[in-house]
């Protein structure tokens, strides 16, 4: 007997089931097709105000701009304020592509990263009110690279992609792929990378970016 | 690291542990999760409730979970995966040592997993001249160390801040020896550095799971420092090793655990990052791994499933049980003796190990029940320390003494006149001899109590003889 | 209640005074006697031994459940049955259901029995709605929260509030005052050191309070805290906390000789 006959045996010799029993795999086919929510706390009711106040909350960084043209400006001004050099690797997302970079002095780079670049922005798939949470997509458009490896991680968020809770997320996420089609990665990130291993000192940076700037647009 | 496994020597273990000044010193600073729970706790209101939704789930999917599970497997193979299964550490390892050999693999990164020491991963890697190199801070300076967890979140917490610059001193050799790092930003640093170019250079990287989804086939991987995740896109085959009940059924359930996972865990409202992977990269992606493949344990679960211990599957591994343990804080995790500590740990590891040498773990209990009072999935702990004391008693698995000295008192305790009676005499007795100080410092039968502590001596006379007395045995 | 008659008043009040006071320390018997008369009820003492937690605790379900039937069956015809413990309430109200699960017919009458009993400072307040006592104490006091009757029973506020009452008692927080004291029945014994270094961190709590008193609910407890501050020399008086709300502090405290 394979080892998978055998934990299948054991599972349902355990549950004293067989694996047939049509109301079992219908309790079953059901909760995956429809995908019930649970309790939903109030507090993502807040929208971008709270999503401001949560992700302050969890050290990260927020400047809100009136257009997608002030976005090279502002990214700019941050690396400039934070004594950064001005380069910048991004994705193929064409909201980012369609900028006016050149009004800036930034040198971009494109594509992932090799864990060379010192700053990276990326475009946020969508954004929790509830805890001040970003949700970023793998693929071309933002390459996975771009969240982790740089040491300044700038994540460009649409004002109309800021959601009240995790669940909304995944209704976009069915919505925009598919039932069951989820991009590869996604990656939700509250604030920027710490570790509290050394007698519980909290540390920024410990492996992901030491900084990340939210610039919030709209 | 795997362990070795000294449970079965857990007083001795206690005793070197409450001796141990340096293991003291770190234990006293690890208090500080309780506080960031309780406030964490206090934002949210909705709290109570989500522990009922949580615990609701995970009682819903293991009444499921052979569906469940192909259904996993079903969506993993759909999206380019493999699952492998395995019964017992031993064959987990022999499929991920095959897997390393058969790409060459000479260096594998590794995120933070509870599985991978339950099966003692490192060690085999090792015995095969495979690099294996932990990235969690916490488990690199314990691996620097030659030791296992002590911890199942914070693997390090027994460690303090001399003990790591001295371990990397050893450690970093190509390093100037001049270099200051008095400071845990500089000893951070210096981890970063070599652990970058590790993440960059590795051919395999393994991960643990904290949830497998159904739905969607994703592995779904909890972390603060972002080292799970370059474990996971930058080597070419990524590989996950979980435990059967990590399988969640929907997207939607994983994000009712998580709201109880990282309040309970560090106080934090989510942790930096929580990244769901399904599959190898896709067409088009431009980074990712080219291999996904999933191992999934056994190891005795399945048996677990049927009984009175199904309820420890539900434990989601936040920690919180053993931060609020008394028992725990005093002796830190090494003293359990193997790689699960605490109060999940004294559940868990007699299911896992055999209660022969794992049943010291559910008898160091007071029952205090704080544990229970904060388990985000409402796992009666205590009441499975007492299944397994009834175990233990079943199989007269109890020392002599102890059973010898509990028949005694059933004795008594079943016979109500010769228990007050006897009583009457004995405390009538014993006032008489420690009555003047109103303690003993020693009492015959109570070393174990007066050695650390006095006795409070009885007033004299039981309580029922007096009242009888006084009232004339009306009642 | 400010009604004529006493809130306990027609109530028949089974005193389950556990093995501990019946052994050790029968004045806080007799304190329990006192708030349960003061509040108007009738009091009886059946013959009794112990609640069986300790066979319960130490996974000997046979004699747990003998020694549970034997006591269901003395405390027949009680209104209530009140402990001056949480421990051994918590067995009671909370355990004896569980312990006979799997006997339908003694399932029902441990759940019906478990519905009528109570700690004592809860049924005062919770269950007679008592507010204050009659009670002086001298002295700077602080409340340890023993395990089982903080999470078994809910009791947290119940005591506080009645301490307030009490003329002339400073009460004062003590920090981590839910946190186990290390005694854990069978446990002191069996893990005595391990026990030994828990109290200890206890101990060092209390003193921090600078208070001159401690009060818990729970005599397993006390006498663990007790005969801990007593070994490092602390000079902390340490009583049940119905001894101090029934004014019945004439007696030496834990641990302590009458020739003091």
């Amino acid at each position: 007997m394979s080892a998978r006959d055998e934990i299948f045996a054991g599972l349902r010799r355990s549950l004293h089931v067989t694996g047939e029993e049509a109301p079992r795999r219908a309790a079953v086919a059901d909760r995956l097709a429809r995908a019930p929510s649970g309790v939903i706390p109030a507090r993502g009711k807040g929208g971008v105000a709270t999503f401001k106040d949560e992700a302050a909350r969890a050290s990260a960084t927020l400047t809100q701009v009136a257009s997608p043209a002030e976005i090279p400006g502002e990214i700019a001004r941050y690396l400039r304020e934070h004594n950064l050099p001005a380069t910048l690797r991004i994705g193929a997302d064409p909201r980012l592509a369609s900028l006016p970079w050149a009004e800036t002095a930034l040198e971009l780079g494109h594509g992932p990263s090799d864990g060379h670049d010192l700053n990276a922005a990326s475009v946020a798939f969508a954004a929790i009110a509830e805890t001040g949470t970003l949700a970023l997509a793998s693929g071309a458009d933002n390459p996975t690279t771009l969240n982790f490896l740089p040491d300044n991680h700038i994540v460009v968020l649409f004002n109309a992609d800021v959601v009240g809770d995790m669940e909304s997320v995944f209704s976009r996420l069915r919505a925009t792929y598919g039932k069951s089609q989820a991009p590869r990665t996604l990656n939700f990130i509250t604030g920027p990378s710490r570790s509290a291993d050394i007698e519980q000192t909290l540390l920024f940076g410990a492996h992901g970016p030491r900084r990340l700037h939210i610039v919030l647009v709209g | 690291m795997s362990v070795a496994l000294t449970t079965p020597r857990f007083k001795d273990n206690v005793h070197e542990a409450l001796h141990d000044a340096r293991l003291q010193r770190a234990m006293n600073t690890a208090g500080n999760f309780v506080p960031r729970r309780a406030a964490a706790i206090e934002r949210l209101p909705e709290f109570e409730a989500l522990r009922d939704s949580a615990r609701d789930i995970k009682n819903h999917t293991l009444a499921h979970l052979d569906l469940y599970l192909e259904a996993y497997e079903q969506r993993v193979t759909q999206a380019g995966g493999k699952v492998h299964y395995a019964r017992d550490s031993e064959e987990a390892r022999a499929i991920f040592l095959d897997l390393c050999k058969a790409r060459g693999a000479k260096r594998v990164t590794k995120g933070k997993s509870m599985i991978s020491e339950e099966i003692g991963l490192n060690h085999a890697l090792e015995a095969a001249g495979i690099e294996a190199i932990e990235t969690d801070l916490g488990e690199y300076i314990i691996q620097l160390r030659n030791e296992g967890p002590s911890h199942i979140i914070a693997p390090a917490i027994h460690v303090t801040r001399d003990d790591i610059e001295a371990d990397f001193r050893k450690a970093h050799l190509h390093l100037p020896r001049d270099r200051d790092l008095s400071q845990p930003e500089t000893l951070l640093s210096e981890a970063r550095e070599i652990l970058r170019q590790k993440f960059l250079s590795a051919d395999i990287g393994v991960t643990g799971a904290n949830f497998l989804i159904a739905e969607t086939g994703a592995s779904v991987i909890v972390t603060n420092e972002g080292n799970g995740d370059l474990t996971q896109i930058l080597p070419k085959v990524h590989v996950v090793i979980a435990s059967l009940e990590k399988i969640t059924p929907t997207l939607d359930d994983v994000a009712q655990l998580l709201r109880v996972l990282a309040r309970s865990a560090t106080g934090q409202d989510m942790s930096v990052y929580t990244t769901l992977s399904t599959g190898p990269r896709r067409a088009g992606d431009p980074d990712g791994p080219e291999e996904y493949h999933v191992i999934l344990l056994d190891n005795g679960r399945s048996s677990m499933l049927a009984g009175e211990f199904s309820d420890m599957l539900r434990c989601i591994r936040c920690g919180a049980c053993m931060n609020h343990c008394p028992v725990y804080q005093a002796v830190g995790g090494h003293a359990y003796g193997w790689v699960y500590p605490g109060p999940m740990g004294a559940v868990l590891t007699p299911s896992l190990i055999g209660v022969k040498d794992g049943g010291q773990l559910p008898n160091a209990s007071t029952f205090c029940g704080r544990c229970e009072s904060v388990c985000p999935m409402k796992i009666p702990l205590p009441k499975m320390m007492r299944h397994w004391r009834e175990r233990e008693f079943e199989r007269h698995l109890e020392p002599t003494p102890v059973r010898y000295g509990l028949g005694l008192w059933a004795f008594f305790a079943t016979r109500p006149a010769l228990y007050r009676f006897a009583t009457n005499v004995a405390t009538r007795a014993m006032a008489l001899i420690g009555g003047g100080r109103g303690r003993f410092a020693w009492a015959p039968l109570a070393g174990g109590w007066t050695r650390y502590r006095d006795l409070p001596a009885p007033q004299g006379g039981t309580f029922q003889a007096r009242w009888r007395a006084k009232s004339g045995a009306v009642n | 209640m400010s009604q004529g008659s006493p809130p306990g008043a027609g109530l028949r009040v089974g005193l389950f005074v556990t093995c501990l006071v019946d052994l050790m320390r029968p004045s806080v018997g007799f304190a329990a006697v006192k708030l349960l008369e003061d509040a108007g009820c009738k009091v009886v003492v059946p013959a009794q031994t112990c609640c069986g937690q300790p066979a319960y605790n130490s996974g000997d379900r046979a004699d747990a459940k003998a020694i549970a039937r034997q006591t269901m069956r003395a405390f027949a015809g009680c209104d209530y049955i009140v402990a001056p413990s949480g421990s051994c309430g918590g067995m009671l109200a909370k355990h004896y259901p569980e312990l006979f699960a799997d006997e339908p017919d003694a399932s029902r009458e441990a759940v019906a029995f478990a519905a009528k009993c109570r700690e004592i400072v809860s049924f005062l307040t919770d269950t007679l709605g008592v507010e204050r006592v009659k009670a002086r104490y001298e002295g700077v006091a602080t409340y340890h929260d023993s395990c089982s009757g903080l999470r078994e029973l809910g009791i947290r506020a119940q005591p506080r509030k009645l301490l307030e009452s009490v003329d002339g008692l400073r009460l004062v927080e003590l920090e981590d005052s839910d946190v186990c004291c290390g005694f854990g029945g069978t446990f002191a014994v069996k893990y005595g050191e391990l026990s030994g270094a828990i109290v200890a961190k206890k101990t060092d709590r209390i003193a921090a309070t600078g208070a001159d008193t401690l009060l818990a609910g729970d005599l397993g407890c006390l006498m663990n805290m007790a005969g801990k501050l007593s070994r490092e020399g602390r000079q902390i008086r340490v009583r049940h906390v119905i001894e101090v709300l029934a004014g019945m502090t004439d007696d030496p405290p834990i641990g302590e000789g009458a020739a003091k």
